[in-house]
């Protein structure tokens, strides 16, 4: 059964609330947010198997720290969407701004614009696929999970990198400290088949490069010190 | 001639003195680093001296004022934390918490006799970096969630079991820095907690992944509030460096609590340069902070929680006195716990320190198994007792600033006010804003 609830006309909290109050086992699983204009903090915290459209633009962290839920925005999202995810998904059709990602734990995040800069900054397992380009610094400090650019990364991508593994199919401005270019394996092709698939992009898995921690800076030397 | 007659003979020769600015410390961390090539590491706070509360007396009662009796006159010392906007403030039998230190930097029993200790004496406890751990939620009353830059081990369920929240934005060991934990400490647990291998060194952000700037905050504190459905207190905590435009901002974005940390509050591990030479003295945070709240309105509706330093009662009514609704004790706490005992002298002998001055907590091998992650180490401290010693300190610290604010003639610790107080020293004057002892001038006073 569909809800529908428009954000301008009921407010922010009464939406986040509401969307809190949904039971693992409940039956309200389709919620549909209309006029969201750019608010921040939409969706925020859900944890339950829900499905929630926002037929709009929306501000900063969007769908944040998601658990299970399906976040969907029918637009472009603000700073931070998706921040600290830790399972479900969460798609946006537009762009999205700085941030996108940050420190996920788990789930899907999927955008199909561009992503500006630090998109998967210091993502701790989050899987993350962005169909068109993403700003510099993305990646910064990643720990695990996947990064899959379909199109372009800026300036020093992967900085300080540790354990996450980035997959660029089309250039790398430059690689941050520690970032190198990495073997693609068979089992890499395969995570990124799957996560093409997942996101419904139709690029071939073959057509990226890996890159991934040189783990040069794991343990202190003062030879690393810029 | 004999050999007597010779030695009187000797021309007396001038004494051998030591460089004040050359010093014998100076020197040896000289050598060590012309040895080492790389910089000092090490844990705590600043370790030279700055104007303190030391530099600060209380008046006292006189014909002007009268006192309290000083065991039977009431002297309420509960804080309420946490009334701006949230829902379900914390409520505390004293003022005096303990402040955040972090399950990796600290061992699981340190931190479960934290949260004993700091339960015992009505009081809250507060995680650090690299997220909650169910023994401390377990053994803690109250306890404040640090969200902090490298948001290690940060869920939106711990978020939700937390009493509070506390945006950390610096601490006043390292203003502008970041936290390093090195690989000796991390132990499979740390490690799995943290999202990283073992035994690397892990990096903490000095800034936050998503959001720059006292804008940006305030709508991260809106997200907060909403995934906690405006319940809990929302702290955001500064490192002492520019208190008053720090407190403000904060306030502006949406902070219920301040907590600002002096130079000698201590960390796990930085560069002993940051520590030393970074940010201002605890005293010297106070009254700025405590402006910023009066000039908008909000002071003791924005509570402000100071500390870096807090060792005794009298400190934590000098810091009341001067404005604060609470101290936090970091350092205070583990020596209290067992830290740095004259016990284990032997051992710090063996690791190139002495009881009181050994500060490699970083390195994970601490003999009173508080600062390591070293299984056999950790089983040194008993939670149970070293809680209780916490507790018994929590209680003599209470006391101590009990009977100062009765002898100043108030039934109240929040009572305690900036005329209660005069300074032995220019500096410690001009940095607290009272006068100088015998006077009625302090550096910058008005009319003066």
């Amino acid at each position: 059964m569909m809800q529908t609830y428009d954000l301008q006309a009921n407010g922010l909290r009464e939406l986040n609330a509401a969307l809190h109050a949904q039971a693992n086992d409940t039956n309200q699983t389709s919620w549909e947010i209309v006029n969201p204009r750019g608010s921040h903090a939409v969706a925020v915290g859900l944890d339950a198997p829900i499905e929630v459209s926002v037929k709009g633009s929306t501000g900063y962290y969007t769908a944040g720290m998601n658990k299970q839920a399906t976040v969907h925005v029918h637009g472009s999202a603000g700073p931070g969407v998706a921040e600290n995810m830790m399972s479900g998904t969460v798609v946006v059709e537009g762009d999205a701004s700085q941030y996108a990602g940050a420190t996920g734990h788990g789930g899907l995040l999927v955008i199909k614009g561009n992503a500006s800069s630090r998109c998967g900054i210091s993502m701790k397992g989050i899987n993350i696929v962005v169909h068109g380009n993403v700003g510099h610094m993305s990646a910064f400090m990643a720990q695990s999970g996947n990064l899959v650019v379909c199109g372009d990364a800026g300036d020093a991508l992967g900085d300080s990198i540790y354990e996450a593994r980035l997959f660029v199919r089309g250039s790398v401005k430059s690689l941050g400290a520690d970032c190198i270019e990495k073997e693609m394996r068979p089992e890499h092709i395969e995570i990124l088949r799957d996560l093409l698939d997942r996101a419904g992009s139709d690029a071939k898995p073959e057509e990226f490069k890996r890159y991934g921690s040189a783990r040069q800076l794991y343990n202190f030397k003062i030879d690393n010190a810029y | 001639m004999s050999v007597k007659d010779i030695k009187d003979k000797t021309p007396p020769r001038t004494m051998p003195i030591q460089s004040a600015t050359f010093s014998n410390p100076i020197n040896a961390e000289i050598r060590r680093a012309a040895a080492t090539g790389i910089y000092d590491i090490r844990g705590g706070g600043a370790k030279r001296r700055v104007p303190h509360f030391d530099d600060l007396l209380f008046l006292g009662a006189s014909v002007s004022r009268y006192p309290l009796e000083g065991y039977r006159e009431k002297c309420d010392t509960k804080v309420t934390l946490g009334t701006r906007f949230a829902k379900k403030p914390i409520e505390l039998d004293i003022p005096i918490t303990i402040a955040g230190m972090s399950f990796g930097a600290l061992s699981g029993p340190a931190k479960e006799a934290l949260g004993r200790g700091a339960s015992a004496a009505g009081t809250s406890t507060t995680t650090g970096d690299g997220g909650m751990t169910p023994e401390e939620r377990g053994h803690s009353t109250k306890l404040v969630y640090q969200y902090l830059p490298s948001r290690y081990g940060m869920n939106p369920d711990d978020l939700r079991k937390a009493d509070a929240i506390e945006v950390v934005v610096g601490q006043g060991a390292k203003p502008g820095g970041g936290g390093m934990l090195l690989g000796q400490k991390i132990s499979d647990r740390v490690a799995e907690m943290r999202n990283l291998p073992k035994g690397i060194d892990q990096r903490s952000a000095c800034r936050h992944p998503d959001w720059t700037g006292p804008d940006d905050l305030e709508i991260k504190i809106l997200e907060l509030r909403e995934i906690t459905a405006w319940e809990k207190p929302i702290y955001v905590k500064v490192g002492g460096t520019r208190p008053y435009y720090d407190t403000a901002l904060a306030v502006k974005a949406g902070a219920d609590v301040v907590v600002l940390d002096g130079m000698q509050g201590g960390t796990a591990a930085t560069q002993d340069v940051f520590i030393e030479h970074v940010g201002l003295p605890t005293l010297a945070c106070i009254r700025p902070a405590v402006q910023a709240l009066q000039d908008l309105g909000v002071h003791r509706e924005v509570q402000l929680v100071v500390s870096g330093g807090i060792r005794t009662g009298a400190d934590v009514a000098k810091a009341m006195a001067l404005g604060a609704d609470a101290v936090a004790i970091g350092t205070a706490a583990l020596i209290a716990l067992g830290d740095n005992d004259p016990r284990w002298e032997s051992e710090y002998q063996k690791l190139g320190s002495t009881a009181g001055a050994y500060d490699d907590w970083h390195e994970g091998q601490d003999p009173a198994g508080i600062t390591t992650q070293d299984a056999e180490l950790q089983k040194r401290l008993d939670p149970i007792e070293a809680g209780r010693h916490l507790r018994n300190y929590l209680s003599v610290m209470t006391l101590e600033a009990q009977t100062i604010a009765r002898a100043c003639g108030h039934n109240n610790l929040h009572n305690l006010e900036p005329e209660d107080l005069c300074a032995l020293t220019m500096e410690a004057a001009a940095m607290a804003r009272v006068p100088l002892a015998g006077t009625e001038w302090y550096p910058g006073k008005p009319g003066f």
